[in-house]
């Protein structure tokens, strides 16, 4: 059997000795000779032009770096997918909290004072915050028509099924921005001298996402930027992007100074100024069956990007792929936009679309049932997609996943059917009412379509002089076990200890570049790549006439030493190559979007305190099928996570917005959710294996995001019989609604 | 950290004679800081006007839970944990020992002070309502003399109290009379432990026959200040226990405070939940049972 | 752009000892003791995620109790024993409880782990049988963003039963 001695066993974190003593190294605690401090100067408006700029007498300015646009090298922008963000603003302000000036100083308690002595002038233009404002276009303010970027995804004859319909099933849903809130907050060093180029190191998921900006800010060319990405406290997304935006400041600064320049933000800074996950809208109408099948239906799905462009693209993309949830559409229209308002840009933030459009997606099929007459167990049970039938993009389904069987035992470990009736006979009394609720969902992993193509990434593993391999990626462990997985990988296809295989800092100027640390693809598509990687080492040993196939972890180790000693230290290197078989239309969004997907029903138990109006997750079932369970601790630590992050997400997390900008950007006043918030979360695993991933396993990392929320508000739903179709939601909202309806007219069920 | 540490002055008299004294000579000048919990955040933040601070973290003389006849005194410079840890104390007035709790998480309930949680005024603050329905007394000493006053007076408006600015408190005196007392406390905030309340409740309540003979009700986050339900305690006493007289509550109650609406909560909220909360009290007032 | 060296006069030398070892600084008396523990004694373990005392990855041990460094100007630390993470292995060895941590994945980015440490170990030395919701509470105060706390509590209560803090 297929890897039994290391994958699929708790092997010790790689990192984990550092982190337990508290001598891993994060930015923060790095400090280099000379070293100054760095600080923005932002925006105070949503939008409008800079007219003039004043730095008060106040302040000893000769001791300070100044840097504005006009010290940009390069191209004053963040490159990325379009490079419409600026990297500090040089005339017009699109959003709260942009950047316009850089300070530096070597004494980081003056900063502040600096900062706020910088008087900044504007021409206020009219700005805009909502979907509906960005959609009307009274305000343009991005491109001709605010939108980023849209989708159409055109499934079958959706026109012809509105007449065959027995019931059509209309719903709006909106989910509210995220903070990722990482604990360590973003942060970077740069240093830059002329003979060897500028240098970065960072809290972040993608050097060489930061390394491609920093070429183009700074006029630089590949082999005179550096990127070194530090152990990092947390990212989810949120350091995915937005770590170039930080870089290329603190590389201005060190360029000016020709000192390093360390910028470390403080929450309330990371808060309002850095990336939040996309607020969305998303609308459905669908023709449903007599017998609750699906006929066909429209999905609009619109988010909302912010001031400037980043990533909303590929959000949108993975959103609209995903809108139709695990069902069977035999049509389907999909039409998905993400538009632009004045807030500062949103980013990624782990789920990137999927859970905003499942949300709706199951709600509305909560919505679906009610109307018909059935179970939210039956409705779906009805409109699975099975093997062999095709997703909303027309990819066929070819595992052997049957989500009737994975849902039954969902509904058994949940004790669902049990609790439903309970609740339903015990709530009419009572202030506390009980409730209990499904999500049913999917989650591509990788990049979509041609992504991974585009991507191609490289992974290299090293021979090295002790007989020892050491894996080389650009991949970032923060958390989600990086590095221990991968060596996993590489120990196993050599059959070595897993003491023997270690793996280097991520550093563009040792690694090649494996792709972004995103899109739940580390284990699956970069993993696969550490495997090819790791027996080309033997394969070449082997070649050599040094070994033999069939050797043991000593032959091995032997062989490569004296490999080494003739012939220096090695790297096998080995490149994505897509499968054959995988088409994807990019103009007509159509095809294989994933080359696997994870399939999962998430259960959760709440109450709802009528004294309150606050809802507790008194138990939550996460049951997923993940191709393959590569480290169980791992794994589970990752779907506990995600979880606790979708419950924040429900019930706790709001940002809230006056003019564009957070007003509580504070830990104390951006609830998430403590140790005692949260319910045992139950975590359970099936395996059907991948093809397309290393020892069979699929991403995972995201999926976890994409079931607490609706799972959760499902369970709302059954214990007042009153629906909501929006998150955040907070008990100020259910008060707000039930306030309307008197004791008497609370149903304990029947209302989705 | 947005504060010059460069800036700020910090003395550290070792006792309570010589910080009386400091604040005597220069009266206005220093700001009182015991744990921080309150002071170092605004410091943090750049929104610390003041800038010269006197430590009374630690005074011996502040760290006193003295358990005298008819009384236990609680010196200012208790901690939470420390209340926490009072046998005596929580067994007698367990709506602060509940409220200790409360006040976040482990960490903060170490250097927390109940003097200067009281100073420091938030109409939030958890304790503040516990020891309104427990009739605590403060003892506020200066070079001048020591005074008593009940607690109930201290707070004139938001931020504001009967303290002279060379005045510390020393002590809260509570008076063990509550023991046969129904007792009922609860928070409500934005998560379940570390949470600024968006309203809070400390309740004391006896009943006979039916009726209520005395009731105590005070509620954080209602009003400026920590607020007593006096009105509402005046319309409930003598009356019986039963539906109506949950109506009444509720009236008497939204008449009486005056919730706004903040970045934790709405007015609206706060308002039918203290009803709620009221409510609830009765219920375990009617059934004789204690309820924290 | 170098700052002329003077002695501030505004710094006072301040006295306490950092995990048994006596240990004085010369600071500014309202220096966070977070900032003194991390920048003059190289002590990077307690880190500053909220800078407000809620998050709890600054805690370290001062007299024996829990607190939020980020809270403590360091003049109130003075004469007091303070222990952070650094002082917790002993050598190359991994106390109960870290061992306890990595066992059950009690760790994921690390960033919250010094600070969870110590709550987790004050817990523990104040009440080494703790139930589930008392171990809940005791880490009510030290945010995790990475493992739903899970397998924290496992890796707690596994110390707990192998008997350390009795």
């Amino acid at each position: 059997m297929n890897g039994v001695r290391i994958v699929g066993r708790p092997v010790p974190r790689k990192e984990g000795r550092e982190k337990i003593t508290g001598s891993a190294q994060y930015i923060d605690d790095m400090t280099l000779p000379q070293m100054l401090f760095g600080a923005t100067v932002r925006s105070q408006i949503p939008r409008g032009k800079i007219k003039k700029i004043t730095l008060g007498p106040e302040i000893a300015w000769n001791e300070f770096v100044i840097v504005s646009a006009k010290d940009i090298p390069g191209k004053n922008c963040i490159a990325l997918i379009v490079d419409d963000q600026p990297c500090l603003a040089a005339g017009a302000v699109n959003h709260p909290e942009e950047p316009i000036l850089l300070l530096a100083h070597p004494d980081r308690h003056l900063l502040p004072k600096a900062v706020a002595a910088v008087s900044i002038e504007y021409d206020a233009l009219p700005a805009i915050f909502t979907i509906e404002d960005s959609e009307k276009k009274s305000e343009v303010i991005w491109g001709s028509d605010n939108t980023f970027k849209s989708y159409l995804i055109e499934k079958g004859d959706v026109e012809a099924v509105w007449e065959k319909a027995d019931y059509i099933v209309e719903g709006e849903y909106r989910t509210g921005a995220q903070e990722q809130l990482y604990i360590e907050n973003n942060g970077v060093i740069a240093a830059y001298d002329a003979e060897h180029g500028l240098t970065i190191w960072g809290s972040l998921q993608c050097p060489y996402y930061v390394h491609k900006a920093m070429m183009a800010l700074c006029d630089l060319p590949a082999e005179k930027v550096r990127v070194v990405q530090m152990e990092t406290g947390g990212a989810f997304g949120g350091k995915e992007e937005y770590p170039s935006m930080i870089a290329g400041h603190a590389a201005l600064l060190a360029i000016k100074s020709g000192r390093p320049v360390k910028i470390v933000y403080d929450r309330l800074e990371d808060m309002v100024a850095t990336t939040k996950r996309h607020p969305s809208r998303t609308r459905h109408r669908t023709a449903v069956s007599k017998h609750g099948k699906i006929l066909g239906g429209e999905i609009e799905f619109v988010i909302d990007g912010g001031a400037y462009t980043t990533l909303s693209p590929v959000v949108l993309s993975r959103g609209t792929i995903h809108a139709g949830g695990p069902y069977y559409w035999p049509s389907v229209r999909v039409r998905a936009k993400a538009v632009a308002t004045n807030v500062p840009p949103h980013g990624a933030f782990r789920g990137f679309g999927a859970p905003q459009c499942l949300f709706a997606m199951e709600r509305h099929m909560d919505r679906i049932a009610q109307v018909v007459g059935l179970s939210p167990v039956e409705i779906r049970r009805r409109n699975f997609l099975k093997p062999g039938q095709t997703t909303t993009t027309e990819q066929t389904v070819r595992e052997e996943i049957d989500l009737e069987k994975l849902l039954e035992r969902a509904l058994q470990l949940s004790d669902y059917r049990a609790k439903k009736e309970r609740f339903a006979k015990e709530n009419g009394a009572s202030t506390r009412r009980k409730g209990i609720g499904i999500a049913a969902f999917l989650h591509g992993a990788g990049f979509t379509g041609s992504g991974e193509r585009y991507l191609s990434s490289v992974v290299g593993v090293e021979g090295r002089e002790d007989g020892s391999v050491r894996v080389l990626v650009s991949s970032a462990e923060f958390g989600q076990g990086t590095k221990t997985i991968l060596c996993q990988i590489a120990a196993e296809a050599l059959g070595l200890p897993y003491e023997d295989v270690s793996i280097a800092q991520p550093d563009t100027g040792q690694v090649p570049n494996s792709g972004p640390t995103v899109a739940s693809r580390t284990a699956m598509v970069v993993g696969k790549l550490v495997h090819s990687a790791a027996l080309g080492i033997k394969e070449s040993l082997i070649m050599d006439g040094k070994l033999v196939d069939a050797c043991s972890a000593e032959e091995f180790r032997s062989a490569l030493r004296d490999y080494v000693a003739a012939h220096g230290p090695f790297r096998s290197l080995a490149r994505y190559e897509q499968p054959s078989g995988i088409f994807w239309d990019d103009q007509k969004y159509r095809g294989e979007a994933y080359a696997a997907f994870a399939w999962a029903i998430y259960v959760a138990e709440v109450t709802v305190d009528l004294t309150t109006y606050g809802v507790t997750v008194n138990d939550f079932v996460a049951l997923q099928e993940i191709g393959r369970v590569l480290h169980p601790l791992l794994a589970r630590g990752q779907i506990a996570g995600g979880v606790a992050q979708g419950i924040g997400y429900s019930l706790y997390e709001k940002v809230i917005w006056q003019n564009g900008r957070m007003q509580n950007g504070q830990m104390t006043n951006y609830i998430m959710p403590a140790s005692t918030d949260l319910p045992p979360i139950r975590v359970f695993f099936e395996e059907l294996g991948n093809v397309h991933g290393a020892f069979g396993a699929k991403g995972i990392g995201e999926l976890p995001m994409d079931g607490p929320a609706p799972a959760i508000i499902n369970a709302v739903a059954d214990a007042l019989g009153v629906g909501f179709d929006f998150i955040p939601l907070l008990p100020e909202d259910i008060f707000a609604r039930l306030g309307a309806i008197s004791d008497t007219e609370l149903h304990p069920a029947g209302a989705a | 950290m947005r504060s010059d540490p460069a800036e700020y002055e910090l003395v550290a008299p070792g006792n309570l004679q010589a910080a009386l004294s400091l604040l005597a000579n220069d009266p206005g000048a220093w700001l009182p800081i015991a744990g921080g919990t309150d002071v170092m955040v605004q410091y943090a933040a750049g929104n610390l006007p003041a800038r010269k601070l006197l430590s009374i973290w630690g005074l011996p003389e502040l760290r006193q839970i003295e358990v005298l006849p008819g009384e236990i005194r609680i010196g200012a410079g208790c901690t939470y944990s420390e209340l926490r840890e009072h046998k005596t104390l929580t067994g007698e007035f367990p709506l602060l020992a509940r409220a200790a709790r409360w006040t976040g998480g482990i960490a903060n309930q170490n250097r927390g002070t109940l003097g200067g949680n009281i100073v420091n005024a938030s109409p939030a603050a958890d304790s503040l309502p516990s020891l309104l329905v427990y009739e605590a007394e403060l003892i506020l000493a200066s070079v001048r003399s020591e005074r008593r006053m009940p607690y109930r007076e201290f707070h004139t408006g938001y931020k504001k109290m009967k303290l002279a600015p060379d005045e510390l408190i020393r002590a809260i005196c509570l008076q063990p009379r509550f023991s046969t007392h129904v007792s009922y406390a609860r928070k409500v905030g934005a998560r379940n432990a570390q949470a600024i309340s968006k309203i809070c409740i400390a309740a004391l309540g006896k009943a006979a026959g039916g009726l209520v003979e005395d009731v105590r009700i005070a509620l954080g986050s209602v009003a400026p200040i920590p607020l007593r339900l006096v009105e509402t305690e005046k319309s409930l006493r003598g009356k019986r226990i039963e539906p109506a007289l949950v109506r009444l509550a509720r009236e008497a109650v939204a008449a009486e405070i005056r919730p706004i609406d903040d970045i934790r909560s709405t007015a609206n909220y706060r308002s039918i939940v203290a009803g709620n909360l009221v409510v609830e009290f009765l219920q375990k007032l009617g059934a004789g049972r204690n309820f924290t | 752009m170098s700052l002329p060296v003077t002695h501030d006069r505004r710094k006072c030398e301040i006295s306490f000892t950092v995990n048994g070892v006596p240990t004085t600084v010369d600071a500014y008396p309202m220096e966070r003791l977070l900032d003194v523990l991390r920048e003059e004694l190289g002590l990077t373990g307690a880190k500053e995620g909220c800078g407000e005392g809620e998050c709890g990855s600054c805690s370290v041990l001062m007299d024996g109790r829990l607190v939020n460094s980020c809270l403590v100007p360091v003049l109130q630390a003075s004469g007091a024993n303070v222990v952070t993470i650094e002082g917790i292995a002993q050598g190359a060895n991994l106390d109960a409880l870290q061992e306890a941590f990595l066992e059950f994945g009690g760790t994921q980015c690390g960033i919250c782990t010094p600070g969870m440490v110590m709550a987790a170990r004050y817990l523990l030395s104040k009440n080494p049988h703790p139930t589930t919701e008392e171990i809940q509470e005791g880490l009510s105060g030290n945010l995790c963003r990475c493992t739903g706390y899970i397998q924290i509590f496992d890796a707690v209560a596994n110390a707990a039963r192998r008997g350390f803090g009795a």
